[in-house]
């Protein structure tokens, strides 16, 4: 059984994708769990794909892809703002228009490149087994430096995502702060983008996260457990994807999926099937439910007696 | 019709006798008022929302605000927390304008503006009021935990603090949004609609925790529907239709000709003509 885990770490590549697997999915993880409480998942959507011209021009003139897909992700983010705010368009719509837009932009470059077809698969779906010593180092260095980042402004975040006004009448500057935080999304998606892809890169926002909001209602343990999630599915996802040959990127986000779908219908509480049993376990008790049912009778007749 | 709000006298007993402007004048000459506005005018894009508000509020009165939906009793509140720029005219704090919100003023927000489903325990959301001031590296100091939680006994809130803020009823949750208001150690509290929606037994435990507030010296204003609210809690009550109708002692304030120029004939229920005189 072990030596399922530990067999393909034997191959140096192995090692490299197992480790930046497991970084991004704990930092999207963590991420996700922002994400979804604010009801950004869309707008991380956006964000993923608003990178692609950017990192699609740094790959077409040899620069740095986070720095081109920093830019890519500001422009395109403050574009969706200035629309929003003129109240002519609503966020959701001016999100659609942007995305979409910026990622065909994206296409119609990489399309007049020679290996069209191959660097638009590994940009869309991830090529976690080409992930060099150099590439992870930079991964945990950003990722971590995101992680940093939340973690001082914990109060803040925390405070706009709950009660917005509330913050406001605190003296926040809830464009600033929005602001910040859309940045650290979008360097959490640059740093995905080679795991995973730039499509399947929501799921590791998304799921994890969801999952873990139904196993619990406290803020830090749904982090810890989205993290853990994440990490998992990133292992159970690339071992399989190592055992049966399907694509890594998408095997990864099916085990994330998998998770979430047996959290939904077995979690303890509020699972979809474990709370139908409970409770047909429950009117399994004639002793109790007589109790519970005879109680206002038995107050009725000592009243009226 | 433009009268600023003159302390009432106490006993409250309403004596039905509006205040000449020159009594008001040499009390508050007497007192300054720690929040004031002048001339406060608001305008979103082509519709007016507040116009030519003059007002002034003093240490340790209570004042409540009244009008139907819509005539910018949230703006104004806004504007006194100085969340909202005015288009013209000023909020000023003890003498000083107030251009950027100050912690010296707490803001309870409505009810609609929070996200319930979010993970967060109710002594979370009381501490707050203390923790976006403290150092971003550490945990927030033990003082403040302690101090969370003596206010969430204030409000009778203790033996939740571990219950996350959406599974509270409305009434409870809005004892927790007084004590996080509470934690701030603010001169004014700001509170729109604090009694919509909440129980009987939770809107006299917070009228005493505000008659508490007021007592320490601190300034009170809150929005409400509710007019037998409005005259037998607040010390001051202000008629509010995008100006100002009329502003003053409660039982001045609240007659029918006063009401119906605020919320028009048609919109005036029995109930309200009732309480009126």
């Amino acid at each position: 059984m072990l030596s399922t885990l530990t067999e393909p770490l034997a191959h140096a590549f192995m090692q490299n994708a197992f480790a930046a697997i497991v970084l991004v999915g704990v930092i999207c993880g963590v991420m996700g769990v922002f994400v979804t409480l604010r009801g950004l998942a869309f707008m991380g959507d956006a964000i993923a794909h608003a990178v692609f011209p950017g990192v699609v021009i740094s790959y077409v003139v040899g620069g740095n892809f986070l720095v081109g897909a920093i830019v890519a992700a500001s422009i395109v983010s403050l574009a969706i703002g200035v629309v929003t705010q003129s109240g002519l368009v609503r966020n959701d719509t001016a999100i659609g228009v942007f995305f979409v837009g910026a990622f065909a932009l994206g296409v119609a470059i990489i399309s007049t490149q020679q290996s069209y077809a191959r660097d638009v698969t590994n940009l869309l779906f991830g090529s976690i087994l080409g992930v060099s010593r150099d590439d992870l180092a930079l991964t945990a260095v950003v990722g971590l430096g995101v992680l940093a980042v939340l973690w001082l402004v914990r109060r803040e975040v925390v405070t706009i995502s709950f009660d917005r006004t509330y913050a406001q009448s605190r003296g926040l500057n809830l464009w600033g702060w929005d602001q910040l935080f859309l940045l650290l999304l979008a360097l959490t998606i640059v740093i995905s983008l080679q795991t995973v892809g730039n499509i399947l890169v929501l799921a590791m926002l998304v799921t994890p996260a969801a999952t873990a909001r139904l196993l619990t209602v406290r803020l830090v343990p749904m982090i810890v457990v989205s993290a853990a999630i994440g990490a998992c599915s990133g292992i159970v996802g690339l071992s399989l994807s190592y055992y049966r040959g399907v694509s890594s990127g998408a095997s990864i986000v099916l085990a994330a999926t998998a998770i979430f779908i047996a959290v939904f219908l077995f979690a303890p509480r509020t699972g979809a099937i474990t709370a139908r049993v409970a409770r047909r376990l429950h009117f399994g008790h004639p002793e109790r439910d007589q109790c519970a049912e005879d109680q206002p009778a038995a107050e009725a007749r000592g009243r009226w007696a | 019709m433009d009268v600023n709000i003159a302390p009432s006298t106490r006993p409250r007993a309403s004596t039905g006798v509006h205040p000449s402007p020159d009594s008001a004048a040499r009390f508050a000459a007497s007192r300054s008022p720690r929040l004031e506005t002048e001339h406060l005018s608001v305008h979103f894009e082509d519709r007016s929302a507040l116009d030519d508000v003059t007002l002034r509020f003093f240490p340790g009165e209570t004042t409540s605000l009244v009008g139907p939906n819509g005539a910018g009793k949230s703006t104004l509140l806004k504007c006194l927390a100085g969340i909202l720029p005015p288009t013209h005219g000023a909020v000023r704090l003890d003498g000083e304008p107030v251009r950027r919100p100050s912690p010296r003023v707490t803001y309870v927000p409505q009810r609609s503006d929070v996200d319930w489903r979010f993970p967060i325990s109710v002594l979370d959301v009381a501490l707050m009021g203390r923790a976006l001031g403290a150092s971003r590296l550490w945990p927030v100091p033990h003082r403040d935990r302690r101090a969370a939680l003596t206010a969430l006994g204030a409000v009778g809130m203790q033996s939740f603090a571990s219950v996350q803020i959406g599974a509270l009823s409305g009434g409870q949750q809005q004892r927790v949004f007084l004590a996080r208001a509470i934690l701030q150690e603010a001169d004014v509290f700001l509170l729109d609609e604090p009694f919509s929606g909440v129980d009987a037994p939770t809107q006299s435990l917070v009228l005493e925790i505000l008659a508490g507030l007021r007592q320490q010296g601190k300034t009170i204003v809150f929005a409400t529907h509710d007019l037998a609210m409005a005259q037998e809690s607040a010390d001051a009550c202000v008629l509010l239709n995008r100006r100002v109708v009329a502003s003053g002692p409660p039982a001045a304030v609240l007659t029918i000709a006063n009401l119906q120029a605020t919320f028009g004939g048609a919109a005036l229920t029995p109930g309200m003509l009732a309480m009126g005189r």
